[in-house]
């Protein structure tokens, strides 16, 4: 089936913007040029106008003519729909960028079927659209109507199959659109997935406490790398945008500039420091220095002369400054300086949206560039899983739309152990996680840190020892001769096994151990 | 009333080959008096299936007399064809 020779598929596939915000960034890059990409999803989960968007922005963007192979709506109706996103298809068809192909079913005049058929004539009209124009990009929306049309689903299938084949021929990128019946089941009602099944997009439309919450997720692209999990969108007056969730750095981008924790072996361990731009999620348990990790994080910025931006769901400011105080940071004479503000919230004093609405007005007002919040997790307690899944996504936005680097407490449900409490998707979209746990030994409570991802950059990968001093936190060596640290149970190893491990993974584990 | 038939095939592909045969049975059994039949490949005219917007090969249209009909498939179902020409009441009514 596949023409292309089996080589390295990574470096074969090249793929191409489809123009759409966000959904490049999801997909790495773009949907795998010169192939077909289902895009799948419940009626009014926004297929036609994603398959609309990729090839408006195909020529808008990109100088890149399109076919339209409607099946469905007539292509009035279409170009009727969108022109309330300012897309003026119209303008493109007298311009030989764009061509519609009209399958839509004319009630007036059904077809009696009367033997054997197939669908060379669909085939060759697209051939002889694509040709005309030279387009790259086509869009078949919705291939579900044909089943109905057709009754011998079998023909129908072999036939899709040959367009495909012929697609692929002509070197075009195909979006096809195609319906689901349930949000999370099969992927397609007519079992379309069966004969484009490389590339797949899922939209979801699911009502979730009265709202509508729209997703999109990335099932797969053949031979190449996408971001995984539902990605919410939503359709706004330019069309879909797909939120940034978490703004992954692509490579060709150039590396951003470094930003001082405050520790210097924290820095080291973060090879170099966090990124200016980015998330950073400390997740510990009570007691294991977040908040000291917070006010250090906060003082470098002060330092450095940045405004930096707290806000406390948990201690009073005089609390903070005192505390701070101990640690030998006198927020007071930055606060006078105006270059720190506490902003000290009640979680129950207000709903989670009002409390949206604050921090962004809080954020406008005093345009920090360094942003800590102490602790996120305090949040949760005033809201449903979905609403702080949210209330999470739209911080993130706000937080990225203002070019901030953003540092969150989390607090850990457990005292040892390395999960979290906070949702998966959290730390999915944060871009730094650092673990504050205890570890337990010898019957000693220690305190262990680890960087358990740092996105777009080599970091420490091992389990240090730490103390909180007054003079803050100070970072220690691994923990020798111990295994499974953050498993709840962690493990002692007798010395000779230990010396023997080392051996067996010499080039790897030498540079750990002589640190 | 003049009938026109346009059928459009694809080549010498087996089912177009039926189809044409087929068609031009029925149009000897029908016994039709003066007709029309226009054969189109649409693999030399793919602007013609465009302006008809046809999918399916073989199809065929019946143009007049109206009302404009269409069916899909080799025509080896005798009976539907005419069913679906609707021109077995007119040969009738001769």
């Amino acid at each position: 089936m596949d023409t292309t020779p089996n080589t390295n598929p990574l470096t074969k596939l090249k793929k191409i913007n489809t123009g759409i915000p966000g959904l490049d960034t999801i997909c790495h890059g773009g949907i795998p040029k010169g192939r077909t990409t289902l895009v799948a999803g419940t009626p009014g989960s926004a297929k036609t106008i994603i398959g609309t968007q990729f090839v408006y922005s195909g020529i808008k963007q990109f100088n890149e003519p399109a076919v339209f192979v409607t099946f469905e709506e007539a292509p009035d109706d279409i170009k009727s729909n969108v022109r309330s996103f300012g897309w003026e298809l119209e303008m493109f068809e007298s311009t030989d960028k764009l061509v519609f192909i009209d399958v839509s079913v004319d009630p007036s005049t059904p077809h009696t079927e009367a033997g054997n058929y197939d669908f060379t004539a669909l085939i060759s009209r697209v051939e002889y659209a694509i040709k005309k124009i030279n387009a790259k990009r086509v869009c078949i929306d919705s291939i579900a109507t044909l089943f109905s049309q057709f009754h011998n689903s079998g023909t129908v299938r072999h036939e899709m199959r040959r367009l495909e084949q012929s697609l692929k021929q002509l070197q075009v990128t195909t979006i096809i659109t195609c319906e689901r019946l349930t949000e999370y089941g099969d992927i397609s009602r007519d079992r379309v997935e069966e004969f484009v099944s490389d590339n797949v997009i899922l939209l979801r439309n699911v009502l979730d406490n009265e709202h509508r919450r729209r997703t999109i997720e990335i099932l797969k692209l053949r031979g190449t790398s996408h971001q995984k999990g539902e990605f919410p969108f939503s359709v706004s007056t330019q069309g879909v945008e797909i939120l940034p969730l978490s703004a992954i750095r692509l490579p060709q981008l150039p590396p951003e500039p470094r930003v001082s924790s405050g520790n210097i072996e924290l820095d080291k361990m973060c090879g170099g420091g966090f990124f200016q731009d980015s998330i950073i999620l400390c997740s510990g348990a009570t007691g294991t220095g977040k908040s000291l990790t917070v006010s250090t994080f906060l003082n470098a910025g002060c330092v450095r002369g940045e405004r930096v931006l707290l806000f406390s769901f948990k201690e009073s400011r005089e609390q903070l400054c005192s505390l701070a105080r101990n640690w030998g940071m006198d927020f007071e004479q930055w606060e006078k300086d105006k270059l720190l503000k506490i902003v000290c919230l009640y979680p129950e004093a207000q709903s989670i949206e009002d409390h949206l609405i604050r921090l962004r007005n809080e954020i406008k007002a005093f345009s920090p560039k360094r942003l800590a919040f102490d602790c996120l997790s305090a949040m949760e307690r005033i809201c449903s899983q979905k609403s702080f899944r949210e209330f999470t996504i739209a911080l993130t936005s706000l937080i990225k739309s203002n070019d901030l680097i953003a540092f969150f407490a989390s607090n850990a449900d457990s005292l040892v152990g390395g999960s979290f409490s906070l949702h998966n998707h959290f730390a999915t979209i944060v871009d730094t996680i650092i673990l504050l746990r205890y570890v337990e030994v010898r019957g000693e409570m220690r305190r262990g840190l680890m960087i358990l991802k740092m996105r777009g950059s080599a970091h420490d990968k091992s389990i240090r020892e730490y103390i909180v001093t007054d003079k803050g936190l100070t970072i220690g060596s691994t923990f020798e001769n111990i295994s499974g640290i953050f498993s709840d149970a962690p493990i002692q190893l007798p010395s000779a096994e230990h010396d023997r491990l080392n051996q067996l993974f010499e080039p790897s584990v030498n540079g750990n151990s002589d640190e | 009333m003049k009938c026109v038939l346009k059928l459009f095939i694809t080549g010498n592909t087996p089912s177009s080959i039926r189809a044409q045969k087929n068609l031009k049975i029925i149009c000897q059994d029908l016994n039709l008096s003066d007709y029309e039949i226009q054969t189109i490949d649409v693999i030399k005219h793919p602007e013609l299936a465009e302006e008809n917007k046809i999918v399916a090969i073989p199809t065929l249209i019946k143009e007049s007399p109206p009302p404009q009909q269409k069916i899909i498939g080799d025509l080896s179902d005798k009976d539907r064809v005419l069913s679906g020409l609707e021109l077995v009441s007119q040969t009738i009514g001769e």
